[in-house]
Parts: structure tokens; C-alpha cells; sequence
């Protein structure tokens, strides 16, 4: 059955033919799953990190909720301080810059996983987790900041919306946190185990997400917010 | 990539799909690897550092500036996407990016319907405003 498969190397021939134009619909009758239903279940990290994308795209659903309770509320700020008298612009752009910065490592500990290299990975990891706990202390700073200065989230309909949506995504990055030092030990203790992996997918694939909500937050939320 | 990585289930070169995150290419080096994320940082940074200038720059007709901010963010989460996440086009990614587009058009909904009923509402009640404080 896989004969005509087998005499090729593998590497090979997906490097010959990357979108299998030579692959139609009937794929399935060489003896390879296609994930469209023909040759049987796709392998445990597909089916792992599918599932892990679609609780990801939930979780964006969520945020845009929050997005959405802020977009309405933006300008009720029942005579408190607006956006404008609250934001500082270098600030975010410290944050932006730790959040872009952690994201990129943690791809760097993606390509150091899959050459199967514990020091690099294990690095990488720590520089992301150091980056992304950079990033919480200034939010936290920030906050701590503007409840001192009388703006804190029950003030007006405008500051809750916005501890809400900065606040979801720091809780986030917090977990987030939690989970990075779990793999590190993890990692650690099992090696480069198929579970450990699989782990470590999800985990990459969280904390890009994470980098994407930020894009959409300072956007909407600081730099459209600081110039009403 | 060592042997180890094909004999385990991680590496199935055999499945028509992939997962996201994950690049099919079976011989992708070290350096490659890199490389890509590499540019997606650049680039990122770039439209990062262009959205923080836009925001503050008198160069652009004001009102023209949010458009040019959305504009700026959904360029750069197309890039998050494409190099760090890489989701492409590619019919192996068939899953993940249909999964993306249901998950972006509930999000269109939720973000734009809520906002479009919601200021609907404002300006229909904007006559009642005065009226409000001066029976109190």
C-alpha cells in the first residue's frame, strides 16, 4: 500500500512538493492521513495543538467582549480623568517593547526545542519569563500609580472597562508566567519528552497570543485612548 | 533535526495537516528557523515604532489617525501570525485558518455590532441629556 511512499525520502519529497500539488482529494488512498477524513486520525500533535489553537481563538472572543464593554465606554468617564490626563506613552512603549521582545525569545526557544538543545531551550525560556515579569511590574506599576492618584477602577464607567481589559490580559501574563515555570521544571526533570512537547507547543502558541492581544490593547486601548 | 525527532509521534510526515506554531518543513535548520523569527521581530518592530510615531506625529489629518493606528495593529498581528505563529495559506494549514476566520468574524461581530448599537443608542438619547440635570 505505502510502497510508492516508501521508496521516497520522506524530508524529500515534502521539501520537493511543500503545498502536495501532486496530492489531490484522493489523497488517502496512498495510506496517509489527510486530516480531511481519508487514512485515519492525524498524529497526537496536530490533533494537540488544534485543540489548543481553537481554545485560543475562545479566548480572543473573550477579549474582544472586553474590547467591546471598552470601545462603548471609552468616553464616560462621569467627570474623572480621561485617557489623555492618564496615559503615558513611554510607558506603554516600555511594556510593547518587553511583550514584543519575551515573544520573540520564546520563538528562539521553539527553534532550540526542535534541535533538541536542554541549555539553549532552558535560556530562552528564562530570558522569556524574565522579560514577561518585566512587563507585569510595570503594569502593576501603572496601576498602583493611578489608584493612588484617584483613578482607580470604580471611579468612572471608562476606568473599569479599562482595569478590566488591561487587567484580563496582565492576569493572563500572569498565568502565563506560572505555566512557563512549570515547563521549565518540567523540561528540566522529564527531557524532551512527547507529553513535555506537546506542552511546550501549547505554551509557545499561548504566549504569541498573548503578544496579539497586546497589539490590538495599545492600539485601541492607549494609543486611540490618549489621542481623544 | 536528529532521528530522535521522526522515530517519536511528534514528527508525522505522513499527516496531510499540521499544527499551528509549527513549520512543515521536515529539513528546516537551525538557522532557518531563527531566521523567520527574526524578520517577524523586525517587522514588528518597525510597525510598532510606526504606530507609537503616528500616534503622536500633527504630520496626519487628526481624525485620519485611529484609521491609521487599526490600520498599523492589524498589519502587525498579521506578521505575529505569518512568523510566529505561522499560519499560512498552505493546504496543510486548511484547519487552522478556518478555525482563524470563524474566530475573527465572531470578533467582528461582537467589537462592531456592540459599538454600532451602542453609539445608535447615544445619539438617540442625546436630546434627553439637558433635560436630565436641570429636572434634578
Amino acid at each position: 500500500m505505502s510502497t510508492a511512499t516508501e521508496a521516497v525520502p520522506h524530508g524529500h519529497r515534502r521539501a520537493a512538493d511543500p503545498y502536495r500539488v501532486g496530492h489531490g482529494h484522493g489523497g488517502g488512498a496512498h495510506g496517509f492521513a489527510t486530516g480531511h477524513g481519508e487514512g485515519g486520525p492525524a498524529s497526537k500533535r496536530v490533533i494537540v495543538g488544534y485543540g489548543f489553537w481553537i481554545f485560543l481563538l475562545t479566548d480572543v472572543v473573550m477579549f474582544s467582549c472586553f474590547f467591546a464593554a471598552h470601545g462603548v465606554l471609552q468616553n464616560e468617564t462621569a467627570g474623572g480623568p480621561s485617557g489623555p490626563e492618564l496615559f503615558n506613552l513611554t510607558h506603554v512603549a516600555i511594556e510593547t517593547g518587553c511583550l514584543l521582545l519575551s515573544s520573540f525569545v520564546c520563538g528562539l526557544s521553539f527553534v532550540a526545542t526542535e534541535a533538541r538543545s536542554m541549555l539553549w531551550t532552558q535560556i530562552f525560556l528564562l530570558v522569556t519569563g524574565l522579560l514577561g515579569a518585566a512587563f507585569l511590574a510595570l503594569e502593576a506599576q501603572e496601576f498602583a500609580g493611578m489608584v493612588a492618584a484617584g483613578a482607580g477602577p470604580q471611579r468612572s464607567a471608562f476606568l473599569s472597562s479599562f482595569f478590566a481589559v488591561v487587567g484580563l490580559h496582565g492576569c493572563h501574563v500572569t498565568a502565563g508566567l506560572l505555566w512557563l515555570g512549570t515547563m521549565m521544571a518540567q523540561l528540566w526533570v522529564k527531557g524532551f519528552r512527547p507529553n513535555v512537547l506537546h506542552r511546550l507547543l501549547c505554551f509557545n502558541l499561548f504566549w504569541h497570543a498573548l503578544d496579539i492581544i497586546w497589539v490590538a490593547l495599545f492600539t485601541i486601548v492607549y494609543l486611540v485612548g490618549a489621542g481623544r | 533535526m536528529n532521528d530522535q525527532y521522526r522515530e517519536n509521534d511528534e514528527y508525522d510526515p505522513n499527516s496531510g495537516d499540521v499544527a499551528p506554531g509549527v513549520v512543515d518543513v521536515a529539513d528546516r535548520s537551525i538557522r532557518e528557523g531563527v531566521e523567520g523569527y527574526l524578520i517577524g521581530f523586525g517587522l514588528a518592530v518597525l510597525l510598532t515604532v510606526g504606530s507609537f510615531l503616528v500616534a503622536g506625529t500633527h504630520a496626519i489629518w487628526e481624525p485620519g489617525i485611529p484609521v491609521a493606528l487599526v490600520v498599523l495593529a492589524i498589519a502587525q498581528i498579521g506578521i505575529h501570525l505569518v512568523f510566529f505563529l505561522h499560519i499560512t495559506t498552505a493546504p496543510d494549514n486548511t484547519n487552522n485558518a478556518l478555525a482563524l476566520a470563524f474566530g475573527v468574524l465572531i470578533v467582528v461581530l461582537v467589537v462592531g455590532g456592540s459599538i454600532w448599537i451602542m453609539s445608535n443608542l447615544n445619539s438617540n438619547l442625546m436630546p434627553m441629556m439637558p433635560v436630565t440635570p436641570a429636572q434634578s
